[in-house]
Parts: C-alpha cells; sequence; structure tokens
C-alpha cells in the first residue's frame, strides 16, 4: 500500500492529479483511529494529512481557530484550554469502539461529523465548521467558507464537507467557532427511572429555561446497578447553584437528584460520549438519531426484535446507541423496520467488515435523495477517485 | 443607479407569454395567478428597490403539489423561475427579471404542528418569523433566528437567506436552527431532507440548501427548533467615548468568558439618528453605544451584568443604563430595531452587510470612515459586535444620480475592504443582485466553478433565480 503525505497543499493536489487521470481510487486518512466508521473501502493508495499539521490561526477574542487538517485534536483541545476555551460539540473519541491507537485529527472530526452530549444544547460539529481548505477530485484547492461565524457568501460548502467522510474531498485546513470554557459544572443523577420516564424527565428539562447542555438515560446494568437519568449544567458557579436547585424543583415528581462534581461524573460523560460501554464487547454497534421523545419507543420495538440488544440514549433521547449481536446482518433489517414508522436514521457505526460491506451503513436515501447525492458525488470527485463506497454503494 | 447588469430577456419566451400563462392557468386556481400590469407591480422589486424588472407573471401557489406543478411546468417551457418570500431581501434576491415567473410562497403560512416535547414546530414557507415565535410564546418557547425584517419576512425567505439577527451571537443563524424542510426541486420532484431529529442521514443537504438563495429549489415546509425562553432577559447601553474603546470592550467581554445573547454597536451617526426617531434614551454624548442583552433569573442577569460592567469601566465606559422595566427593554430595542427606519427618515441610505473579524474593528471604522468621506458623503454603523457583521449605511440623496452610483461605489469598496481583512461579502443579508459581481474578490475561479456544479446538479439549465449570487459570465454546468 502506498501511502503519500504531503506537507503542502501543492503536494496534495498533485497526488490527486497523479491519480485522477486513471481514476485509481484513493483512501484518505488522518489519525487512522476512526477507519471502522462507514462501508469498507478498497483503495490502491492512500491520502494521509499526517505531514499537514499546526494551528494557522487563533484568536480567542474572536472565537476562532483554524488549523491544517492532520493537527491532533488532542493539539486543539489543548491551546484552547490555556485560553480557557472548548470546542463547543464535545467530539466523540473512537478509539474506545474500535479499540484503534493513534490520535484523532482535527480534520477527520469535520469531515465526520464527530459531536457528543453537548450537541443537544451547542449544536453538532457542522454548526461549529466555518470554514474549509479542501483538494477536490480534479487537483484544485477549494476553500468555502472563512474565520467569521457570520458568513453567507455562495453556496455553503463547509456543510457538504461536514459529514461526507472524505468522499467529496480531502480537507487539508478546517476553522472552527470555539466557546469559553465553563467556569462549573455540575451534573443532577436520578437513579431507577424507566426509559419512559427517564426521557419524559429529560423532554421536560430540556424545555425549560435552565438550559441543561448535556442530558443522557443510562438503562440498568450499564453503569451500575441502578438506571441513571442524567443532566449536566455549565455556567459560571452561580447561575449554576440556581439552575440545579430550579431543576430538582421542576422535576420533583422523579425524586431528588445526586448533584455530582469532579471526575466520577466527568468520566461518566466521558463514557456515553464515546459509547464506551459496548468497548470490547464483539458486539455489533449502531447509532440512531431520532426525536427525542421516539427513543424510548424504538429501542422497545427494537427489544421485541432483538431480545439480545442492549441500549442507552443521550441528546435527551433522540441519539440511541444500540449494541447488538454482530451475525447476519447485524440488526439491519429490524432496526430499519423499527425506526420507520418513527422517522430518523441509522448508522452502523460497528461491526466486522463484510457485515459492513453487505448492509447498509448509512440510512438508505430515497430516489430523489440519492440521486442529488450522486450529483453532488460527481461534481466534487467526478473520476470517483475518493473512498469509492464509503458512505453509499458509488459514493 | 442601476449599475448591476441584468440578462438580456428571453425573446422566445417573452413572444410565447400568453401561451405560458395559459398553461400555468391549468396548474393553479384563477386568484393564485396574477398577470394584469398594475397586479404584477409589487412584485417587480424587492427591498434592494433601486432596481426592478416586471415579471412575465406571478403565481402564488397553496400547496407543495400545486409548487411541484408550477415547476415542472416552467422546466419543460424553459422559463426562469424567481422564488419569493415575502419580498424584503435587502440584496435583491428576489427582484425578477422579464421573461421570469415569480413563485411566491405567501398563502402557504400554516403552522402545521408544534411538539414541544421534542422542541420543533413544522410551518408552511409563507409563515412570517415572528408569527412562529408568536405560536409558541405562551408555553414560553420561541424561534431563535432574528432578523430586524421578523415582522414580516417569511421562514421560507430565511431559509433561502440563511438569516441571522442580534440573538445569533448565543443561538446561531437559520441553519442551526432547522431541522428540516421539504424542498420542490426544478424537475417537480418533492424531497424530504432531514426531520424532526438532528443531523440528517448522508449528505448534508439541508446545510447546503440553507442559504442558497432559491437557486436549488422552493422550500415549501421546514420543521424548525424551538427554544425555551429564558426565565427573563435585560437589554443594557453602555456609551463609550469612542469606537475603539467600544470595539475593545466587546474583545475583553468575549476574552473573559461571557457570551451575552446579544452585542449590538451603534456609531456617533447611528445614535443620532435612532434617538431623534425612537426617543429610547440613548447618551447622546457618546461617541459609540454598546447595547448588551444578558438572559437568566434577576440574580443571574444582576451577576452576568456585574462582571461586563466591570470590563466595560476598564475600557472607559462613561454611561451604564440598565433597562428596569418591560417598557424600558422594549425602548432600547425599538432603537436599534428601527436603525433602517429612522435613517430612512433623515437622508436615502444603502444598507450594506459584510463580517469581519472582530479584531479588525478599529482599522475597519476608520478605513469605511475614509472611504465614503473620499465619496462626498456620510455613513451611519449599527452592527452586531459580537460576530463582526456590519451594517454600514451609506447616506445620499437618491435624486442625484451622480451620489447615488457615488453611494453604490463606496458601498463595494467597503465590502472589498471586509474581505481584505479575512472577512466575507455578507453575513445574513445574502449575495443576491447587490454583491454577485463581488463574488471574484473572496473567490478565486476554481472555487466559484465548484460552487456553480453543486449548483448545476440541482438545475442544469440555470433557470431558477438564475441572475443572483454567480456572476453573469462563466457560468459552469458539469
Amino acid at each position: 500500500m502506498i501511502v503519500h503525505t504531503p506537507t503542502t497543499e501543492a503536494q496534495a493536489c498533485a497526488v490527486v492529479k497523479s491519480v485522477v487521470d486513471s481514476a485509481t481510487p484513493l483512501a484518505l486518512c488522518g489519525g487512522g483511529t476512526r477507519a471502522g466508521l462507514g462501508r469498507p473501502v478498497q483503495a490502491a493508495s492512500t491520502l494521509s494529512s499526517a505531514g499537514l499539521t499546526g494551528i494557522t490561526l487563533y484568536e480567542p477574542a474572536e472565537m476562532v481557530i483554524a488549523a491544517r487538517a492532520g493537527t491532533p485534536l488532542a493539539l486543539v483541545q489543548e491551546t484552547l484550554a490555556a485560553h480557557g476555551q472548548i470546542l463547543p460539540f464535545e467530539p466523540m473519541d473512537h478509539r474506545a469502539l474500535y479499540g484503534s491507537e493513534g490520535e484523532p485529527t482535527i480534520g477527520a472530526v469535520a469531515a465526520c461529523n464527530i459531536s457528543g452530549p453537548r450537541r443537544i444544547n451547542a449544536g453538532a460539529a457542522r454548526d461549529s465548521l466555518i470554514g474549509v481548505r479542501l483538494v477536490n477530485g480534479r487537483g484544485e484547492m477549494i476553500k468555502s467558507g472563512g474565520r467569521v461565524m457570520k458568513n453567507v457568501t455562495g453556496l455553503d460548502l463547509v456543510k457538504l464537507m461536514s459529514g461526507s467522510h472524505g468522499t467529496l474531498g480531502f480537507l487539508t485546513e478546517v476553522t472552527f467557532r470555539v466557546l469559553p470554557r465553563p467556569e462549573r459544572i455540575v451534573t443532577l443523577q436520578w437513579r431507577g427511572l424507566s426509559s419512559d420516564e427517564g426521557v419524559a424527565l429529560l423532554s421536560k428539562a430540556l424545555g425549560s429555561p435552565f438550559e441543561p447542555m448535556a442530558a443522557a438515560h443510562l438503562p440498568a446494568g450499564l453503569a451500575g446497578e441502578a438506571a441513571l437519568t442524567l443532566l449536566r449544567l455549565e455556567n459560571f458557579a452561580d447561575p449554576i447553584a440556581y439552575r440545579a436547585g430550579e431543576l430538582a424543583a421542576l422535576l420533583g415528581a422523579y425524586g431528588v437528584p445526586d448533584r455530582l462534581e469532579g471526575a466520577g461524573p466527568d468520566a461518566l460523560w466521558r463514557d456515553i460520549r464515546d459509547a464506551a460501554f459496548f468497548a470490547d464487547t464483539g458486539e455489533a454497534v449502531w447509532r440512531l438519531s431520532l426525536a427525542p421523545t421516539n427513543g424510548p419507543k424504538a429501542t422497545a420495538a427494537i427489544a421485541r426484535a432483538l431480545p439480545a440488544a442492549r441500549s442507552f440514549h443521550d441528546w435527551g433521547g433522540g441519539l440511541v446507541w444500540l449494541a447488538v449481536p454482530a451475525d447476519g446482518d447485524a440488526g439491519a433489517a429490524a432496526i430499519r423496520a423499527a425506526l420507520r414508522p418513527l422517522g430518523g436514521h441509522a448508522t452502523l457505526v460497528r461491526a466486522p467488515d463484510a457485515v459492513r460491506a453487505a448492509a447498509d451503513v448509512f440510512q438508505p436515501l430515497s430516489g430523489p435523495l440519492m440521486r442529488l447525492t450522486a450529483g453532488i458525488k460527481t461534481s466534487f470527485d467526478p473520476a470517483g477517485i475518493f473512498e469509492p463506497g464509503r458512505m453509499y454503494a458509488g459514493i | 443607479m442601476g449599475a448591476i447588469a441584468f440578462p438580456m430577456p428571453d425573446a422566445g419566451v417573452l413572444a410565447r407569454r400568453e401561451a405560458i400563462i395559459a398553461g400555468l392557468s391549468q396548474l393553479v386556481a384563477p386568484n393564485a395567478l396574477i398577470t394584469g400590469e398594475d397586479e404584477r407591480r409589487p412584485y417587480e422589486t424587492d427591498a434592494l428597490s433601486a432596481y426592478r424588472r416586471m415579471p412575465l407573471a406571478v403565481v402564488l401557489p397553496s400547496t407543495t403539489q400545486e409548487v411541484a406543478a408550477v415547476l415542472r411546468y416552467c422546466r419543460q417551457e424553459g422559463v426562469p423561475v424567481v422564488p419569493r418570500g415575502s419580498g424584503t431581501s435587502l440584496s435583491g434576491g428576489a427582484i425578477p427579471q422579464e421573461d421570469a415567473v415569480v413563485v411566491g410562497v405567501s398563502k402557504m403560512s400554516r403552522i402545521l404542528s408544534i411538539d414541544y416535547a421534542n422542541r420543533v414546530a413544522r410551518v408552511e414557507a409563507g409563515v412570517t418569523n415572528l408569527a412562529v415565535t408568536g405560536a409558541v410564546s405562551a408555553e414560553g418557547f420561541f424561534y431563535a433566528p432574528d432578523p430586524s425584517s421578523q415582522l414580516a419576512c417569511s421562514i421560507g425567505g430565511n431559509i433561502g437567506m440563511n438569516s441571522g439577527g442580534p440573538h445569533c451571537l448565543k443561538y446561531g443563524v437559520t441553519t442551526n436552527n432547522v431541522l428540516g424542510v421539504t424542498l420542490v426541486t426544478l424537475e417537480g420532484e418533492i424531497v424530504e431532507i432531514g426531520g424532526s431529529h438532528l443531523d440528517s442521514a448522508g449528505y448534508d443537504l439541508l446545510g447546503l440548501i440553507i442559504g442558497s438563495e432559491g437557486q436549488l429549489g422552493i422550500v415549501t415546509e421546514a420543521s424548525v427548533r424551538i427554544l425555551r425562553a429564558a426565565e427573563g432577559a435585560r437589554p443594557v447601553m453602555f456609551g463609550f467615548p469612542t469606537s475603539e474603546q467600544a470595539g475593545a470592550a466587546v474583545a475583553a467581554i468575549i476574552g473573559a468568558g461571557i457570551i451575552p445573547v446579544a452585542m449590538e454597536f451603534m456609531d456617533k451617526q447611528a445614535i443620532d439618528i435612532c434617538e431623534a426617531f425612537a426617543k429610547a434614551g440613548y447618551p447622546m454624548d457618546c461617541g459609540a453605544l454598546l447595547i448588551i442583552e444578558v438572559e437568566g433569573s434577576d440574580e443571574e442577569m444582576d451577576a452576568g451584568l456585574a462582571r461586563i460592567v466591570a470590563i466595560a469601566r476598564e475600557h472607559g465606559v462613561t454611561t451604564v443604563k440598565e433597562s428596569r422595566s418591560a417598557m424600558e427593554a422594549a425602548a432600547i430595542w425599538k432603537g436599534r430595531k428601527s436603525a433602517f427606519g429612522a435613517t430612512g427618515r433623515v437622508a436615502d441610505y444603502i444598507c450594506m452587510d459584510g463580517t469581519i473579524p472582530t479584531g479588525q474593528l478599529p482599522h475597519v471604522l476608520r478605513r469605511m470612515d475614509e472611504i465614503v468621506k473620499s465619496y462626498g458623503l456620510r455613513v451611519a454603523n449599527v452592527f452586531h459586535a459580537g460576530d463582526g457583521n456590519l451594517h454600514p449605511l451609506v447616506l445620499y440623496n437618491c435624486n442625484d444620480p451622480v451620489e447615488a452610483q457615488k453611494a453604490e461605489d463606496a458601498g463595494m469598496d467597503i465590502l472589498k475592504l471586509c474581505v481584505e481583512v479575512g472577512g466575507c461579502l455578507t453575513g445574513e443579508h445574502g449575495v443576491g443582485i447587490e454583491k454577485r459581481d463581488l463574488m471574484n474578490v473572496q473567490f478565486n475561479p476554481e472555487d466559484l466553478a465548484q460552487q456553480m456544479r453543486v449548483r448545476a446538479v440541482f438545475d442544469p439549465a440555470w433557470l431558477l433565480n438564475p441572475a443572483k449570487v454567480f456572476p453573469l459570465e462563466g457560468r459552469v454546468v458539469a
């Protein structure tokens, strides 16, 4: 396997130009920690962002940071932390789930639209991504967006790149909006609620004026014997104390919550973010996004078809993490059938290569949507060289 | 004025006008088809009223299916289509051309469903922005993007332009607040994108559609996020001796980890104009004014404001005036929100809409003043300071064609300055026709060609809002 590691954008363009005439497939690679995401790709060579590193712009007072795509995510986060700032969307780390090694990169966070529990309030990676530079499938450097958060100049190709999993282009530089790091974090925890009760509690909290920044429900047996329903508050110290009291009162019907701070709840939220409860189990892992109150309905329907399924809810109920036996179609038919009357979409996040090659890893699209998707792919990558088939057949 | 070119109308389409109208009349109810000259006149321009073109016809469908039938027909006949919300575009996004059919969504103005538990409302595209908040406010909810035109502008138009407003500093713009749309393509296909869940499947087509200025299809319905309003909100006025000090205070507030829900900036010229109109009690002895709004319980707001006031004092603030009643709060915002109308009473003006890195604020304010003075004109500045979205109002006399041209030229120079310092041509108004010919300043030919290739996926024949956003020369199809 040939690995191209350009250190300049011009070199990256040259690599793409060198394969485009022969339409030789090219795998794209950041830190390699998320290679299990999507359908397996057969490629003759790899284009790596490992040589494109470094923070190119950081203006704390403007709440903006730009970095070359191969920059380790950890470096970006450390740089922000030194100025009391964070990436708003709390990106998930896939290493627990995949058992992968290496360093997650900021480019892959953008390309795969990787978000965590804070997404419910602070938006997804795509919401904070305000600028990209990329090499398209013609070997041309393209820029979209910029370094200012408000920008409606031309088509928003930034959004298209976010979540395209490398199928549209090779990101060379990404720019994110950032936010201040909260002064204090408090987790409210209720024990022993059913999924229906837990999600109802979360919905009521998220519909209150007290701004929970994260909202999850873990059924019994996942993180201890009792089910846990969790709300995370982040702010300056005074508002948090007030809001925690108001929320406990508002949700009094569900019992008195514990108020947690420090390493314990931090680790628990990290496990929720990374779906770490399903690490090392060998199960297939799915990620479902749907209307929050439909979350428990989906898990109940799936449990009827797949009794061994285990699950938990993030995003107030609207993100369902699901672990099922990895045999057959890894539950694809049953899961998608359960989702059909409820809306939303399901992604097979972890499964053996053979299963991911045969099943629809990403939610199948309607005919018109698939035609638009194929057209957009061709508009960026006419020879189909980038990550062939990563998302859908031909995409 | 009149420097912005329009394409020559297609003589073949003009010649077939009667037949095209007859064809359209088969597709929609009689009262949905507007063909008389007087009746068409309100549709010949939008809020960029210096430019006007009489459309071939106007259609106001009542259903998504009617929109689909009209688009399918126009595509078959090779007739350009100009989508229209409420016609409040400041960049000429809804200005038609002589050979185009305007398709307006104003009759599609129902709120279809409200789901408080999942915090989402399904609305038709012709619903006004403020009507969404109106429908959910009794339960304490609101729709966050708040353009100044929110009383009149439609959700469909907001989606076309990715609209924002003062409160977007905290809550984001339209693209951060829409979960799904029903899109009618030029082929007449009805496509559902997203829904009432987060992060739609596949490519982020929702993100692509929002802000695409009606060039990829017509949005007929949308699922929008509704948020629970804070317990209270309090705008506070801060008067500073100079714009530089006000700008430095903004940077210091953000640097201290405080994100107010809004931070609005007005310069001396704007303060004078707005105070004369709104009697908001603005300090008249200041060189610059900030309106900073905080949210939360009374105790939270007190604590947050104490931090902000301390920072403002470090930057030489001379006036701090808190609103102590709903009426006082409304007056403070009335002055700001009526800035455009109030300015219209003292002079004609062009409202520009560029965005800059906020660190460049003192330099840009100084340069803008020099630019406008070099044309012998004046400028008033009101803008969203937290996110660097400028709205310089270049004042001129519209009865003087020479002065009008100077005002337009000064505006274009200001936008070039925004790009030069690392910003962009438009923060929230869109490109429309107004900034179309400046796209080459911000983007190189490869950037533009890639955007146009994406556009062509949806509209290979360039029939949808065809003279907007992209320079008329050099269109790319595939």
